[in-house]
């Protein structure tokens, strides 16, 4: 059973790519500062649901868990985005890291003015404390050692993956669990330390012990969901009849549960802050509640409350319907959640609303993501027919 | 008419999954079934209806929170107002993140003792009652099917079904 990625879907994602590419010029010109900003945002959105891909992939193979094989190829699919995600984050940093990032800025680390013994009043003490951390040279190799990793790994276990459709046995299998391992153990460091490098560093003089969990939270959920739509999507074009409501009764039990370790973190975050009330920890929040305060509403609301409560009973989760809009819900919900992370160390009090730049380059991502995500599916057969644990996922029922 | 039971004894649980399917669609019913094991997907053919734990445990959740949430109302709120990191203490929801961490504590904890404790009462295996165990190889090794049988019934036809789907015993 193949995929066929039609003349028309691929037309309807050049348009988006399209509206995304005249957006960013558009942006450019009009507001170079607000362009960088949506750009980190919504690269970062999708790299992020497409580091899921390959998380749930790997996780999936070392528990040797059986369920998620009969739709394997689809985050396998969505991993492939992440070249495309993270050469966008290398380039986004690359020009924007002086409208990004505060402190790439040169005149905080000279303690006084060039050629004189007058103290220069930008001098930033704990900006030039971080500069062993945080220096272009150092971020621009680490940003680059991220992606190699995430990249290499995600075309080895694919490799091994559409190996095993040609060969069979179980020698692949065997080996895609020891890349499994390896690359759940450098993702746990990766993940952590991009969270910080990405998106911590925007606010440099803040720093959070629990962020790159708080990443990882948003990312795992939120590339759930898309999960999810993909699967639904595959399933009304006629695909995976062998994909049933039992096996997105376990993928809605995960967005129910992440959506809920996402509001943990949220919420500890906070509250830590809220409680202790110093100030180098509170800035974080006090800018999103003086200036975003609508937004952070709708934050906790769209991602805890709501997918909570939709998602609490069995049938909810068997129903597609439902899961349609609980994913929606989810997917919006956390791209208001990055756009919460960025916007307010970026743009900061000059924010006065949702802002067209950030919808076009959007759908820019959106197409480009459905785009790369549709290529690959077509590019293999849709069921990993070789697998070991095939049997199982079809038989699977709860 | 005094209830009469059919005891089929198995030694295999797929066996024991057959036999009741092919119980039931001769039109009888199974009162009970024991197991050393759950065994998957056997609540639907021997015609039990889907849990309900999952309403009870949602209902003993909004108890634990709202029993929570009033004890900090009275204790902290309304009581006498405790001033803790001169945090705002005159209204409940002004200092609600504070509470937050044992509410969630409180519900989790009625929750899952709740839960527990009905399914004990429920399945009548609460410390001190007597098990209704018609033979103690179920907690080892063996599966036993409890068949309701009436007057009418032909004995000789459900023995004779038992056997046929590999029961190793059949007693009445």
């Amino acid at each position: 059973m193949e995929f066929n990625f039609k003349k028309n879907a691929k037309n309807f994602f050049m348009v988006l790519m399209a509206i995304g590419v005249v957006t960013i010029i558009a942006g450019f010109l009009i507001n170079p500062h607000r362009t960088w900003s949506a750009l980190l945002v919504n690269d970062f959105y999708f790299l992020a649901i497409a580091l899921c891909g390959t998380f749930f992939v790997a996780v999936n193979t070392i528990a040797q868990a059986g369920w998620a094989v009969g739709f394997r190829r689809v985050p396998e699919a969505m991993g492939t985005f992440i070249l495309f995600g993270g050469i966008g984050m290398i380039l986004i940093f690359l020009f924007g890291h002086h409208d990004l990032y505060q402190w790439t800025h040169a005149e905080y680390y000279n303690k006084f003015l060039a050629g004189t013994k007058t103290p220069n009043p930008d001098y930033d003490k704990i900006l030039d404390g971080k500069k062993g951390f945080l220096n272009v040279p150092f971020f621009t190799i680490r940003m680059i050692a991220y992606i190699l990793i995430w990249v290499g790994f995600t075309r080895w276990i694919r490799k091994e993956s559409l190996a095993e459709d040609l060969d069979g046995g179980i020698k692949h299998y065997d080996k895609s669990i020891k890349i499994g391992a390896i690359y759940i153990v450098l993702f746990g460091i990766t993940s952590s330390t991009a969270a910080w490098d990405f998106i911590m560093s925007i606010d440099a003089h803040w720093f959070s012990t629990l962020f790159g969990w708080y990443i990882f939270a948003g990312l795992f959920v939120s590339g759930l969901a898309a999960m999810c739509l993909l699967i639904i999507y595959l399933k009304s074009l006629g695909h995976y009849g062998n994909v049933n409501e039992n096996h997105l009764h376990d993928v809605g039990k995960f967005m129910f549960a992440f959506s809920i370790f996402w509001t943990y973190l949220w919420f500890s975050q906070f509250m830590l802050y809220w409680y202790a009330n110093l100030p180098e920890e509170v800035t974080y929040t006090k800018a999103r509640w003086d200036h975003y305060r609508l937004l952070f509403w709708v934050n906790f609301f769209i991602n805890f409350v709501f997918p909570f409560l939709v998602l609490m009973t069995r049938d909810a989760k068997r129903k597609i319907k439902i899961l349609l809009i609980a994913g929606t819900a989810i997917l919006i919900g956390h791209w208001i959640d990055v756009y919460l992370m960025v916007m307010p160390g970026t743009i900061g009090r000059d924010w006065n609303g949702f802002n067209l730049i950030e919808f076009g380059i959007l759908a820019g991502y959106a197409g480009a993501f459905l785009f790369v995500v549709f290529t690959s599916l077509a590019k293999a057969p849709l069921i990993a027919k070789n697998h070991p644990l095939l049997k199982e996922s079809i038989a699977h029922h709860i | 008419m005094s209830k009469k039971y059919i005891l089929g004894v198995y030694k295999d649980d797929h066996d024991i999954l057959v036999g009741a399917k092919k119980i039931r669609e001769m039109g009888l019913k199974i009162t009970n079934v024991w197991s050393p094991f759950p065994i998957h997907g056997i609540d639907p053919v021997i015609g039990i209806p889907r849990t309900r734990i999952s309403m009870c445990s949602f209902l003993y959740g909004a108890t634990g929170t709202t029993l929570a949430l009033l004890m900090f109302w009275y204790m902290m709120v309304h009581d006498w107002h405790i001033d803790i990191g001169g945090k705002p203490n005159f209204a409940l929801y002004k200092n609600l993140p504070a509470f937050i961490p044992v509410t969630f504590e409180s519900t989790v904890l009625c929750a899952a003792h709740g839960m527990a404790i009905t399914f004990l009462l429920r399945s009548k295996i609460l410390p001190g009652v007597t098990a209704s165990n018609p033979d103690p190889r179920t907690t080892d090794d063996t599966f036993i099917m409890q068949i309701e049988v009436k007057d009418t019934d032909n004995l000789e036809q459900i023995k004779s079904a038992l056997k046929s789907t590999g029961a190793s015993e059949v007693r009445v």
